[in-house]
Formats: C-alpha cells, structure tokens, sequence
C-alpha cells in the first residue's frame, strides 16, 4: 500500500501538466501511465502545431511531449509508474492498479487527478453496415501503425470524418504512399481547424465532400469498397443517391469520447453534453479529492489549453491534499443560445479571474458572446467567428459574480 | 489563385493574382491575410513533417527545422523514402543537411534507439 | 498418405463437438477447416441461446436434440469452462397471443420441457422492463445463454490434449472412396481416412456433391445483431423472444454469456454464392430497432458497441443427421440452424458413437481435462499476485476495456489449438471485444502475435487469408507526389 498526496491516472499531456502542477504545490505525485513511456497521444502525433501558445513555438506532437516529459522525469518528487494500468478507484480514494513490474498495486491518494484522454468511435459505435473485412481502421489506430510501428495499413483510402484527426491521416497517408480518394465528412462544415483543411487537403488535392456519409462496406477478407451518399437535413443517407467508391482501407474519424469508465459506481457528476465530469474551476469534480483535466474532461482542440486546464487541476488537487483548498459557495454555468457546452459548469464566489471555455453548436460570424450574472452583464466579447471544431473562452471577474451565471451569443 | 486564409478562425476565401507586376489580395479579411495570401502566392512554404525508417527495422519522427518551397515538399518525401538512417539519434539532432537543397535540415523530433 | 480413423469436416461448433466426443475413444482423428480458425462460420455469429426446446416441433430430429443437448450444457460448459448462464426464457405476447403461446406449451410438454404460461404479473418479477403492451408469456426457466464460439474452440481444445489432430485453412477439394478407404484431398494436403464426417455448415452440401451423395437445396438465411456495452446489462435477465413466425424464432433481447446485450437477428434469405459474406444492411439494423422496441422499449441503442450478421443453413424442416446410405462409414450433417447451437453437444455424442460402432473403436478409460485459462477478471488477488510473479506478462493488461492481459493472449496463442490471428485471440480472449473495439489493444496485440510467430508486422492477419491488418511498410512503393 502506497501514499501519495496525489495520484494521476494518465501520464500524457494532462497527466503530467497535472505532476507538475501538484510539484510546484509541493505535493508527493504518483503518476500511473499505462503505456511504456510518458507521452500519451503525443508520442503517435508526429505533425507539427503544438505549442504555439503554451511555448511560443510550433512543436511536433513528440517535441511537446518531451518538454513535460523531461522536467517530469527529472521531479524526484514524482514517482512514475509505467505499463501501470488502473483498475479502480473509490470515492475515498484509494486506486487500485496492476502494473508488470509492481504486480497488484493499492494507492491510497489525497487526492486524484483524472487524465486518461478520450477513445475514439468505432465502426460498431456508428453501427455501420456491410461486411467485416481487414480494411476498416479509425484514424488514431492507423495513426500509431504508421507513425509508431512504420507500418501502413493500405493504399487506396476513404476517410469518413473531417475532423483533425482524419485531416492529418489524410495527409500523413498520402506522404507515405497511400492514395486517398475522398473525405467525406456528414456535416455541412468541417469540426477541423482551418489550417488542416489547407495543409492537409487542398495541398494534396484530397476531395472534401460535405453533407456525406459512408453508408455501408464491401469485402469479405479485405475492404473492397464503400458506398457513400449525401445526407438530408436530420442526417440521413439519400440512398437514392449512393455511390459506390473502390477503396481497400476506410479510416474512420467521427468522434471522441472521453474514456471516464474508472468513474461508473461512483457518485461523480457527469455531463452529458461534454461525456466528462461536471467540474469547478480548480477542475474538482462533485466528489471531493477528485479532479478531471484534458480529454477525460472535455475533447479539446489544442494540447496548450490541455496543459493549463491540468496544471490548474494539479496545483488544486494538491492543495486540497493539503487542506488548503478553500471554497465558498458556487453558481452554476449555463449555456444557452448558441453555446452547447461552458466549462467549469460551476465557479466559486470570490477574487481574482475564471477563464470559461465553450463551443458553439455551429459556425457564427460576427456574433457577441455574453456572459450575465444576477441579471447584470459581467462580459460582452465581440467575435469574427466561432465554430464547433475551435474551443472558445472568455475571462470573467469573479468578484462581479452574484448569481449563476448565463454564457450565450447574440447577434 | 484561389486559398483559404489561416491565420484566423475566420477562413477568409482569398482571391490573389498578379497584375501589371503587382500581386493583389482580394477577399480577406484583415492586413494579416493581405499577408498571408501574398506570401502563399509567391513563395508559398511549409515545414514538412514525416518519418525515416531505420536500416536495420523501425521508424523515427523527423521535420524540416524550417518551411521549405511547396513545389520541393514531392522532393522531400521521394527522398525521405529512400533514406535510411542506420544509428541512434536523439531529439533535435541534425539526421541530414539540406537533403533537397532549400536550406532546410532534416532533424529528428524523437528520440531513434538505431533498433 | 497419413491415415486416419475419422476425419471431420468443418470445425464449427457441431464439428468440434463431434471431434471431442470422438477423442474418447481410441482413434486416430482429424478435423479439417477451411478458414483460418475453428468458429468462423455460423458458430461465431448466432444468438448464443441454449434453447429449452418447445419451439421444435414433436418428433423431430431438432426437437430430439435440442432437449437432450440443453440438459448436457450446465455440467458440459463447467467442465469446458465456458461462459454459460441459465437465464431461463420468455416468449412474450400481447393481448389476443395466448392461444399461440398456449400451442407452444403443449409442444413444450409433449418435448419433455419444462414450461408454464405466466400472466404479467409474473412477468413483471422477471422483467421489470418488458413492454407495457406484452400480457403474457411463456417462460421457460431451463433455457440459457452461452458463448458459442468459446465453446467451440473449448472442445477443439479439449480434443486436441487428447490426442485429436486439427489442421486449418484447408479446405475439401476432393472427398473419393477407394478401396483403401475414403482419399480427402485439401488445398494443402491427402489423407486417407475410414470414416468421414461432414459437419462443414454452409458447404456442407457441396462436400456431399463432391462424393456423389445428394446435395440437398440449402437455404441460407442472414441474420442482424447488435452488442450493446456491458453497462447496458441489467436492463433484460432472461431471453425474451416474440412470439415466432413463419421465418423463426425473431428478434429477441438477451445477455450474453460474457456480460453484453445481444439484439436480433432479422431473417433475409441469401444465395448460396453469398452465404458466407454475412452482410448486415441497415434495413435489417431497422428492423432490429423495431422489434426490440416492441419487447424492451427503454433499451439503450446508443451504447451499441458492435453490429454484425450470421447466416443459418436450413434444407427444409429438420436437421439432417444421418449415415449416407449410397457411401458407407459417410456420416452427414446439413441444415443445422437454430436449435442447432443447443443441439451440438447431444449431435457429437451420438454421431461420435455411430461412427465408433461402425469401426469397432474402444473407449479410452478417460479424457485428459481441459485445463481453464487464467482470467484477469475472475481471479483472487493472490492468484493474480501469485500469476505475475511466475511471469510479469500476466501484469500487462493489453486489452484495457476487457482488462486482458499479455500473459492470456499469450496462453490464446500457445493454445492446444493455436491462435494465430486477431481474431483468434479475440475469440478466446476477448481482447477487442470491449467498448473500444480494439482501438487501444489491436496494434499491440498485433505487436505480440508478430513477436510469437516471428513474423513480420505486415503479416499478421484478421482472420483467414488476404485480411492483413497493415500490409505495408511506410513508404513502400512511394511514388512522388
């Protein structure tokens, strides 16, 4: 049985912004990584434009990696627990892990940070029909096969989902000598930064087809084809419309869903707009001691809000660790009128700032954000434009608020 | 030429052509994009990300340590197929100098135990 | 030529339960199976239902084998350790359906099955989530649910430490009798056996083409399904069916024997050409959808986490299990849909018995037993200590949603039978079968069957041939862009 002040479940981006949060408050951090190094996503991610804001640089997914990594392995103060899977943990904290070095471990924990990043949505999660051939990957798998392993896992590729992941492995699949035929992405917009679509697509001269889904696969050992179809107003496919494309892979990016699993049986809040925890804004969840940052939280866009949003919650959790994490009474966040989603969904009454973030539920231009406390505005934030796929924030005095508070756009 | 702007959320569609010697940006948005559009038309660049396989098996994470001319990226990939880097390297080490003569190293943005 | 005793065609899960039941005699046996594993065919892609036996009709072959096959899975499923619960089953009515549930209980009776007709009330103790509109039911408490491909590969197993031989992705071209006996011939190999046996579901009618016996027209039927996660389990306890039609027993709600919700199947009559491609269509997903939606209303569909298709093989009514009488010591097996999966173990001891008579084989004193795999998740920690600390591989989970560890896949690869795909160690493992669908563990378990089979990456396969899961290497063949 072991003691930490705080233990961390996931040792990527979150994970050890999360360490180094919790250090710099002085705490003892146990940081469980199930993999055999720190890194997470990162370590597969082999593009560039991370770090723009946390470092002031353009840094590959590995790079940024190793930044953390490096001052996280350096901490004499964090004890790093590789090929160290959770199996899991109670609302008094006590983690329970197997790891093959360590055999069945029990950490009993001041407080825990969750950081396991999020899963991707399967074929069957889609329940897409046809055949079950080889052939059928979603775009993180064949993204570690390649980046990791070297390996590619076919030549003539369709891609379902625009969003950055299914961009960048249109890219990345084309430079090692795939041919990708089409993306098709089921929505009239791209979820993907602006930047992919260009750098990604249009460089490569990739189709984009909007409005389109993949509604069935052909092939018995391997992928022969897929039909796509454009889609109507709710979403569904005009069958009329189907069109059979030749293909020997479909890569699929049409989702990510935060991997909260270890919380089932526990008590703690869940939303079910963002699939992660209902936090505050030091990212504690409605269990005390248990704080929730990075993708398990929330899917993010860019790893630098990652960080920040996990040290925060690191630094917290150590300081209720220690006792010193005092809180007042809280308001809620509510969305409305074009916000789907506000994080922290809940803030304290007090000093200082709160950044909020927020996605929008589709693309805005020229619209106000504004955030109303107690009936009065706290904050009014002129915007260009605002799309689902790019987290949004706006700061807001604490000391204006005096009542929930409401985050909405007008025109 | 036609592009989309990316310096912004915004995404302005831009319109560049070249008139009486002068390059002109139609459709952004802001100076930034005036920007953008003419450096896209003239010199447009990127800096390339991709992999080198290991002579003896396994592959490392490299990229450009700077942008290279769009029309050179087909050079770079061609020659990163044929590459094969046969000993140990660490992140940010020079794997090689200017392979495809723009002035850009390749570097290496892992660690490479030379498998 | 090797020679054999027996050899089995087909290793599904009649095949193997043949084989196994042939291993308790003295003989010289073999199975042949054309796909890269035994459990490819209809035996992976069913219901997973032990069935009590009152929907076959009165003396037949299926209702003879169904009643006595479902009395053997308790003790047959502890000795193989393989996941079986008896939830016992419902088939649910509306109001006007009492005389038809009325008619299967007395064919329930007249089979020997234990029924009752129960009233809402009742039903209500079982399934506190039935439909509002179902009043009556037949429950039958002896009926269950079982993994029927574990099982399958179980007694492939179990026959195989006992001195069975099965050899795959070789399929029957040729099947002669000569004077010395029945000459086999495979893509691979010739073999000469005394007695044959055709349990190869799907192409079962083609083998008997292939030794001049009849070959009777098959109907193939394609059936939809989906798995629910396992957080869904709680919402059915038993097997609820409605009530069956001129196409079969119908969509129905269940657990599955290793914890999931399992929904389905529809009925679409395929060609032969296509009996195996095993196609889901969205129609046949929608009418899924419907049917569920008339017994268990409030089930969740979003926490789908699979969709697939099975084909059943029908020739007309009943099974066809029976001595060829134009070929001597030729046992043949065609038609062996629902209750086919029940009937399986009662089908391999009488067919295992037939074919020892006719050769005079000697039972052994006993079987070997088959030893259970280590499971992370149904150990003590003191065995799971005890585990890693013998080899720290049993430490490494791989399968994170399943939590498998390293040590099992590699017990699912060294298996008696091996595994030597993905979807091998799937089936024995369930590594891939969780909500992530293989997302997190495929390409390490990728990595692990490369490293055991000392093979490269680019090689390792789904399943049967052709299904490399990344058959190149990066930059292979790169043409400039």
């Amino acid at each position: 049985m072991k003691k930490f002040d705080v233990v961390i479940i996931g040792g990527g981006p979150a994970g050890m912004a999360a360490a180094l949060g919790a250090r710099e408050q002085g705490a003892s951090v146990a940081l469980l990584e199930r993999d055999d190094r720190l890194g997470g996503i990162l370590n597969q991610c082999i593009h560039n434009g991370f770090g723009l804001h946390y470092f002031g640089e353009e840094l590959t997914g590995p790079e940024y990696a190793k930044r953390f990594r490096d001052k996280v392995l350096a901490d004499k103060g964090i004890t790093v627990f590789l090929e160290a899977m959770v199996l899991s943990l109670t609302e008094d904290r006590v983690v329970r892990a197997i790891s093959p070095t360590a055999g069945l471990m029990e950490l009993h924990a001041g407080a825990i940070v969750l950081a396991m990043g999020c899963r991707e949505r399967s074929a069957g999660a889609i329940a897409l029909a046809g055949t079950r051939p080889a052939g059928i990957y979603t775009a993180g798998m064949a993204q570690r096969l390649s980046n990791v392993e070297g390996y590619l896992v076919g030549k003539e590729v369709v891609i379902l989902g625009s969003g950055d992941i299914g961009l960048i492995m249109a890219r990345r699949m084309t430079s090692e000598g795939a041919k990708v035929k089409l993306v098709a992405e089921i929505m009239p917009f791209s979820s993907g930064l602006k930047r992919n679509i260009v750098q990604c697509l249009n460089d490569y001269d990739i189709p984009l087809r909007y409005s389109t889904t993949v509604t069935r696969v052909t092939g018995k050992n391997r992928l022969t084809g897929v039909y796509v179809a454009p889609v109507d107003e709710k979403m569904n496919p005009i069958l009329e419309k189907e069109e059979y494309i030749p293909c020997d892979t479909l890569l699929l990016s049409v989702g990510l869903i935060p991997e909260n699993d270890l919380l089932t049986g526990t008590s703690v809040e869940m939303s079910r707009v963002t699939s992660g925890a209902v936090v505050d804004e030091f990212r504690q969840t409605s269990v005390p001691g248990i704080f929730s940052a990075g993708n398990v939280l929330h899917v993010h866009d860019l790893v630098d809000n990652v960080s920040e949003e996990a040290f925060v919650a690191g630094a917290s959790a150590a300081k209720f660790a220690k006792g010193e994490l005092a809180l007042s009474e809280t308001v809620s966040v509510l969305p409305s009128n074009g916000v789907r989603y506000a994080l922290p969904q809940k803030v304290h009454q007090g000093e200082g700032k709160v950044k909020i973030y927020f996605r929008v539920d589709k693309v805005y231009r020229g619209r106000t954000v504004v955030v109303e406390s107690g009936g009065e505005v706290v904050k009014r934030k002129k915007t260009l434009v605002m799309a689902p796929g790019e987290m949004q924030n706006v700061e807001v005095d604490k000391a204006l608020i005096k009542g929930d508070l409401s985050i909405y756009t007008e025109e | 030429m036609n592009t989309t702007c990316i310096m912004c959320p915004m995404g302005c569609s831009l319109t560049v052509e070249e008139k009486d010697g002068a390059v002109i940006v139609t459709g952004n948005g802001c100076p930034r994009g005036e920007k953008y559009g003419k450096a896209e038309f003239t010199h447009p660049e990127r800096v390339v990300t991709t992999l080198l396989k290991g002579t003896y098996g396994g592959v490392v994470s490299v990229k450009t340590d700077r942008p290279i001319p769009k029309d050179k990226i087909g050079d770079l990939l061609s020659w990163a197929a044929s590459f094969r880097l046969d000993h140990a390297v660490k992140t940010g080490d020079v794997i090689a100098e200017s392979p495809v003569a723009c002035g850009a190293n390749v570097v290496a943005t892992s660690d490479f135990k030379g498998r | 030529m090797e020679k054999f005793d027996v050899i089995v065609i087909g290793g599904g899960v009649v095949g193997t339960a043949v084989l196994r039941s042939l291993a308790a005699y003295k003989a010289k046996t073999l199975l042949l199976e054309k796909a890269s594993d035994v459990a490819t065919g209809a035996s992976r892609a069913n219901s997973g239902i032990v069935h009590a036996g009152y929907d076959a009709e009165t003396g037949t072959k299926k209702a003879f084998f169904n009643v006595k096959g479902a009395a053997m899975f308790p003790s047959l499923t502890a000795e193989l350790h393989v996941p079986y619960q008896k939830t016992g089953s419902l088939v649910a009515a509306r109001e006007g359906g009492l005389p038809a549930l009325q008619a299967l209980y007395e064919r329930g009776v007249a089979n020997g099955v234990k029924v009752e007709v129960i009233d809402r009330k009742r039903i209500l103790e079982l399934e506190p989530n039935i439909s509002p509109e179902i009043a009556y039911a037949l429950y039958a408490p002896e009926a269950g649910v079982v993994s029927p491909y574990k099982l399958t590969i179980a007694q492939a197993d179990h026959a195989v430490i006992n001195g069975a031989e099965i050899r795959l992705e070789e399929k029957v071209v040729s099947l002669e009798k000569t004077a010395d006996g029945f000459a086999v011939r495979t893509e691979k190999g010739e073999y000469l056996a005394s007695y044959v046996i055709n349990a190869a579901g799907a192409g079962a009618s083609e083998v008997n083409a292939l030794i001049g016996e009849d070959a009777p027209t098959e109907t193939h039927a394609v059936g939809d399904y989906y798995i629910l996660d396992s957080k869904e389990a709680g919402v059915v306890n038993t097997v609820v069916f409605p009530l069956p039609d001129e196409k079969g027993k119908g969509i129905l709600v269940a657990p599955t024997a290793d914890g999931n919700v399992i929904l389905g199947p529809t009925s679409r009559k395929v060609p032969h050409e296509v009996a195996e491609e095993n196609e889901v269509t969205r129609e046949g997903l929608a009418l899924v959808r419907e049917g569920v939606g008339r017994l268990i209303p409030c089930v969740n569909l979003r926490s789908v986490i699979r969709v697939y298709a099975g084909t059943r093989t029908a020739v007309g009514s009943d099974f066809i299990i029976e001595e060829s009488k134009k070929v001597k010591n030729y046992f043949m097996l065609l038609g062996i849909c629902s209750p086919g999966l029940t009937s399986a173990p009662a089908i391999g001891e009488y067919v295992a018995g037939v074919a020892a008579e006719a050769l005079g084989l000697k039972k052994k004193e006993k079987m070997r037993p088959l030893p259970a795999r280590f499971h992370l998740t149904k150990a003590t920690e003191e065995e799971i200590e005890d585990k890693i600390a013998s080899d720290s591989a049993y430490g490494r989970i791989v399968c994170r949603c399943e939590k498998v560890t390293e040590g099992e896949i590699l017990e699912a690869i060294r298996s008696p039978l091996p595994a030597h795909t993905v979807d091998a160690v799937k089936r024995r493992v369930r590594a891939g079968m969780g909500r992530c669908q293989g997302g997190f563990c495929r390409p390490r378990v990728m990595e692990i069957l490369s490293r055991e089979l000392n093979i490269p990456l680019s090689k390792i396969r789904l399943g049967d041939k052709g299904s490399e899961i990344a058959p190149y290497e990066v930059k292979d063949g790169y043409e400039k862009v």
